[in-house]
């Protein structure tokens, strides 16, 4: 045998955005890593939409950050443009998005690889998981070399016997013609894990020269960029920025997909996966909102250094001729050249409800997965398994207790928690409805929430854990401060008020009361708040929001304090859910496949009625007292 | 073992009903046991299950009651346990001392619920029912507990389904257009929300009002009209109701059948019958009317009887009299704006215990006294209403009440402006308090309804 064998502590196959977060994190924890990817110059590889963030997508980027992990630092200098999504709306939906220079993102995260310690970065195809008695071993490549490992993470994304679709074209490669990974489901079947089939699409790419962007709407990034990364210094991102363009379909580009649905595979049933709902292609759009006579197309640039402009909105898996069709109907688009076709692609993924909360296995220790394998779809969520992955691995290896965040700390607790306890039927997406504590859990403060977490397991140094403690240390006292400012009715505030087209006072109020108008905010107070104390931008943006939202903000921290209640109760793994008479059969059935950690969790299984958990209950208690005897 | 517990079952309390003790668990049959003299000189432990006996209640060498008891031995019972319940005819009092008997005997007071507790966890209680648990167990009190068994009236739960429709897709739109914004203008809908949620106020009011009312329990004081025909018993009915139902004339027998009215008085249900004029008749339809009309006297708790003080009383009224002598009665001296010819000692000579009331039904004189007498007698404790129904429109009140007071801060939100995303949090928890009425959950409908209406992402 001349096979290589080599030994690490933790393996993580996949370097896209799930992947490389894993490895990361897992190099970080001081582990021995290696990451591979079938392709090492497509590290981090933004296939579809050249953009980072979004509504809710911009808050787990934030909370990644919060964590130690590396997305938002990638984006913060990779951008070319960034906006605050919602930003006339509350804090809580507040989201930042950015422009990538794609080809500059992958390259930028590829040198964050390549740099740090403990971390190997090895081109090959994973063909075989190694799994004795339940336990991981390793991974075999398809070369036949064997890498023996302690913790191994899949982030396979959507390359597990990928196969890219357009009319009746149908080639078994990953995105962009890249090489797809054909061998490593059999082993993941053969090893008990049940695998099934998604499938997504993304838009033509089209020559910027042959765009008339005279008859599209230019869409501008914000004047004053926010950066992602709490570490990044916002002057040091302020820059010149590129302009997206706005234009949209119209009922010749209706009809001509009307006409031609007979030639899309989505149709004609070539295609098995299933899609998203929230991201359909455009014959799912014309067919599904049939009484919508436009539909938006966003033209955005995919990079500084390429002509290649993204069709936002209009993906697609029609014929090229048609494509060709469709997309010269659209005003601005009528000479367009296209560089890439739109495509829909099939891939094999996972039903993460065989993962744990820390996103192991259920049935094999120390095989952890993240990213669009699990059923999710975007890159931030995939980003935000995976480094929840990555070290959940690292503590695995170290023996120590996994890393789980909840629902009421973060958008990715509920994320995770959405993924192992719903059975979802199509690639899930992060959304801030999904979030019941979405108050509480904002942009802003994702710092506040979690960077504790990360610096506990050693991915935050102790001088951003000290410079942060120091923000809230500020944020506590200017809050306290301002509760006891009283304000008169003198010339001066009543001046104030009215230039903020605000009421007059006719008594006087605290500074903290005058906040809550929604007129007002602390900073527009200044000049009344004599004694005010020079503080940084970030804690002044704390005080106003835990100020201003305090009613609402107050409410939504008890419905916490009851949901932690229920999340406490823990559930003994070992419980034989037939065993318990009183449940109806199906709760038996879901609650043993399932097997929830808490009462909490249980609650959100479907097909767990209110009732079975009240029996649950019942029975826990019972269950503890004859422990107890 | 399981402990055997006890308490006074829940359903009727009604004067010249029956009250029921429930005793549960392994001993609860030895318990009865020991304080039941059998007529025949059984011993329960030694009968069939599913079978009634007749005996006294008998402790510390005292007669307590004399009674019936059904023993019913696990596993089919409604809790799965041995079950024996004592029916006793004595009153609340009565009741209330057989139960602290069967406690001293070794049972102890069951927890509101506690029996639907036990009937859930040993495996008694199917899907459909298992819905209302959760409420049981979690029932502050015994009052709670009576409410979450009721079911819904169809059509209530119907209205709700239809105004957490309309919430859901506003909040869908909203979500919807904070997660997707450029795509999705928020601003398209203000409008439509605006208008819905006034709507939904003045709707859940409108619902609010008629459980005030006492329309949608159909449980109460069941309470029959009697008196010979137009004596002016639908007069009174309409009266008493405010609205048309019963079709009045006069023309002799034009009630045909019995009409039926749930009405409220300062918080007591009445359900009103109104029967046929009882006369002796040839005309066959109004024959069954007078038929229902005796035997709803029989069953009813309360007889108001309503006297032509106009005419003479005939067999008729002595037939109505002798019917109802025994009965909780109100007598209603009716069409005093005329000239009387009945006088109230008239008919005290043959219903000695009866109340009496004179009125005019047609003009509406003297029904403020009727009302407070109806008051009076429950109040007084003459008549012991079903408490059931009382508690459930009280829980179902208290959800509706929650979801209006929700709604109205949508309302000021909306007036002041305020971002949607905040909207959505009181829209939402009106949402589940209305879900809370119907037993319906939140769980992915929202997720669901945005895919399903709107077009997303890229």
């Amino acid at each position: 045998m001349h096979n290589i064998k080599e030994e690490y502590d933790v393996v993580v196959v996949g370097a896209g955005h799930a992947g490389c977060e894993a490895a990361l994190a897992s190099a970080r924890m001081g582990l021995n890593t290696i990451v591979f990817t079938v392709s090492v110059d497509s590290i981090a590889m933004m296939p579809c939409n050249p953009n980072i963030g979004g509504s809710s997508k911009g808050h787990l980027v934030r909370e990644i950050d919060a964590l130690g992990g590396e997305m938002g630092k990638n984006i913060d200098a990779t951008f070319i443009q960034s906006k605050m999504l919602n930003a006339s709306k509350g804090p809580a939906v507040h989201s930042l998005r950015a422009q990538a220079d794609k080809q500059d993102y992958t390259r930028h995260m590829r040198q964050v690889l390549e740099n740090t310690d403990n971390l190997t970065v090895r081109q090959g195809e994973v063909s075989e998981i190694m799994v004795n008695d339940g336990v991981i071993a390793g991974v075999k490549t398809v070369s036949g070399a064997e890498y023996f490992a302690k913790a191994v993470v899949l982030c396979t994304g959507v390359y597990l016997k990928a196969r890219c679709i357009y009319g009746d074209v149908s080639q078994y490669t990953g995105p962009n013609g890249l090489q797809a990974a054909n061998h490593l489901t059999q082993s993941l079947i053969d090893n008990g894990i049940e695998v099934r089939r998604f499938k997504t699409g993304t838009p033509a790419r089209v020559d910027k020269r042959s765009i008339d962007f005279s008859k599209m709407a230019e869409q501008f990034g914000d004047e004053r960029v926010v950066p992602f990364s709490f570490t990044t210094d916002p002057e040091s991102i302020q820059k010149e920025q590129v302009s997206c363009w706005l234009t949209y379909t119209n009922e010749e580009t209706h009809k001509i997909i009307r006409d031609n649905l007979d030639r899309s595979p989505l149709y004609s049933g070539n295609i098995h996966g299933v899609g998203p709902r929230y991201c359909p292609s455009i014959e799912d759009k014309v067919v599904r909102f049939a009484d919508k006579d436009r539909h938006q197309v966003f033209v955005e640039p995919e990079g500084l250094y390429t002509n290649e402009m993204y069709l936002g909105g209009m993906s697609s898996s029609l014929p090229e001729d048609v494509q060709y069709a469709m997309y010269r109907t659209v005003p601005g688009l009528e000479n367009v050249k296209i560089v890439r076709n739109a495509y829909a692609i099939e891939y094999d993924c996972i039903s993460a409800i065989q993962l744990k909360s820390s996103l192991e296995f259920k049935k094999i220790s120390g095989l952890f997965a993240g990213g669009q394998f699990n059923g999710s779809s975007g890159y931030e969520e995939a980003a935000a398994q995976g480094i929840i992955a990555g070290i959940n691995a690292a503590l695995y290896v170290k023996k120590e207790e996994p890393l789980i965040l909840d629902r009421s700390e973060s958008y990715i607790g509920v994320l995770i928690d959405d993924l192992v306890t719903k059975e979802t039927s199509e690639p899930y997406r992060m959304m801030t409805s999904r979030a019941e504590y979405r108050l509480v859990l904002r942009q802003d403060n994702a710092d506040i929430r979690l960077t504790k977490y990360g610096h506990k397991i050693g991915l935050i140094s102790d001088e951003r854990m000290n410079k942060l403690n120091e923000k809230i240390r500020l944020i506590d006292e200017e809050i306290e401060r301002v509760k006891t400012v009283n304000v008169g009715t003198s010339e001066e505030v009543q001046k104030v008020l009215v230039e903020n087209g605000s009421t007059e006072l006719t008594t006087g109020v605290t500074l903290a009361e005058l906040i809550r108008r929604p007129e007002l905010n602390y900073e527009v107070l200044a000049p009344i708040d004599k004694h005010r104390p020079e503080l940084p931008w970030d804690v002044q943006e704390q005080v106003n929001i835990n100020l201003k939202y305090e009613g609402y903000i107050s409410r939504q921290l008890r419905q916490v304090e009851h949901f932690k209640k229920l999340e406490g109760k823990m559930i003994p793994e070992e419980l034989d859910y037939f065993a318990i008479s009183g449940l109806r059969k199906e709760a038996m059935q879901k609650l043993d496949k399932f097997k929830p950690r808490s009462i909490g969790q249980a609650s959100r299984i479907s097909g767990v009625s209110p009732a079975d958990i009240s029996v649950l209950l019942v029975y826990l208690e019972s269950y503890r007292r004859n422990l107890a005897k | 073992m399981v402990d055997t517990i006890a308490a006074i079952s829940t359903s009727t309390m009604s004067s010249g009903g029956i009250s029921i003790i429930r005793v549960s668990g392994s001993e609860a049959i030895d318990i009865v046991d020991s304080l039941f003299l059998s007529k025949k000189n059984i011993k329960l432990k030694n009968v069939a299950s599913h079978t009634v006996h007749y005996g006294n209640i008998v402790y510390e060498d005292k007669l307590i009651d004399e009674v019936l008891v059904i023993v019913m031995k696990a596993p089919n019972t409604y809790t799965r346990e041995d079950i024996v319940e004592i029916d006793c005819h004595g009153g609340i009092l009565v009741t209330k001392r057989i139960l602290e008997i069967v406690l001293k005997s070794g049972a102890r007071l069951a927890e509101p619920g506690e029996f639907t507790k036990r009937a859930f966890l040993n495996g008694r209680i199917d899907l459909s029912q298992a819905e209302a648990v959760i409420d049981i167990i979690n029932a502050k009190n015994d009052l709670a507990l009576k409410s979450s068994v009721k079911q819904l009236n169809g059509k209530l739960s119907e209205k709700i389904k239809g105004y957490r429709e309309i919430i859901l897709n506003n909040v869908a739109f909203i979500e919807a257009a904070l997660d997707d914004p450029e795509h999705i203008d928020i601003n398209d809908n203000v409008d439509k929300m605006t208008k819905d949620v006034d709507n939904l106020v003045d709707n859940v009011n409108k619902l609010l009002k008629t459980f005030e009312n006492g329309r949608i329990i159909h449980d109460g004081i069941s309470t029959v009209i009697l008196g010979k025909t137009n004596a002016g018993k639908s007069s009174l009915l309409n009266v008493l109701a405010r609205a048309e139902r019963a079709i009045v004339t006069d023309i002799e027998g034009t009630t045909r059948d019995v009409l039926e009215e749930s009405i409220n008085l300062s918080g007591i249900t009445l359900n009103l019958v109104d029967t046929a004029g009882i006369r002796k008749t040839d005309d066959i339809v109004e024959n069954i009317g007078v038929q229902k009309a005796k035997k709803y006297a029989v069953d009813a708790d309360l007889v108001i009887y309503v006297v032509d003080s106009t005419r003479d009383l005939d067999d008729n009224d002595f037939e109505i009299m002798s019917l109802i002598k025994d009965k909780k009665v109100l007598v209603l001296l009716n069409k005093i704006d005329l000239e009387m010819v009945v006088s109230k000692e008239d008919i005290m000579k043959h219903l000695p215990n009866a109340r009496l009331v004179s009125i005019s039904a047609k003009e509406e004189i003297g029904i403020d006294n009727l009302e407070d007498e109806i008051k009076e007698m429950f109040f007084n404790g003459n008549i012991q209403v079903n408490d059931e129904v009382y508690i459930t429109s009280a829980r179902h009140k208290q959800l509706l009440t929650e979801a209006v007071a929700s709604l109205e801060l949508v309302k000021q939100g909306i007036e002041a402006e305020v971002s949607e995303d905040f909207l959505t949090i009181d829209l939402m928890t009106a949402y589940e308090k209305l879900g809370l009425i119907v037993g319906e959950e939140v769980e992915d409908d929202l997720a669901n309804r945005i895919f399903e209406r709107f077009c997303m992402g890229k």
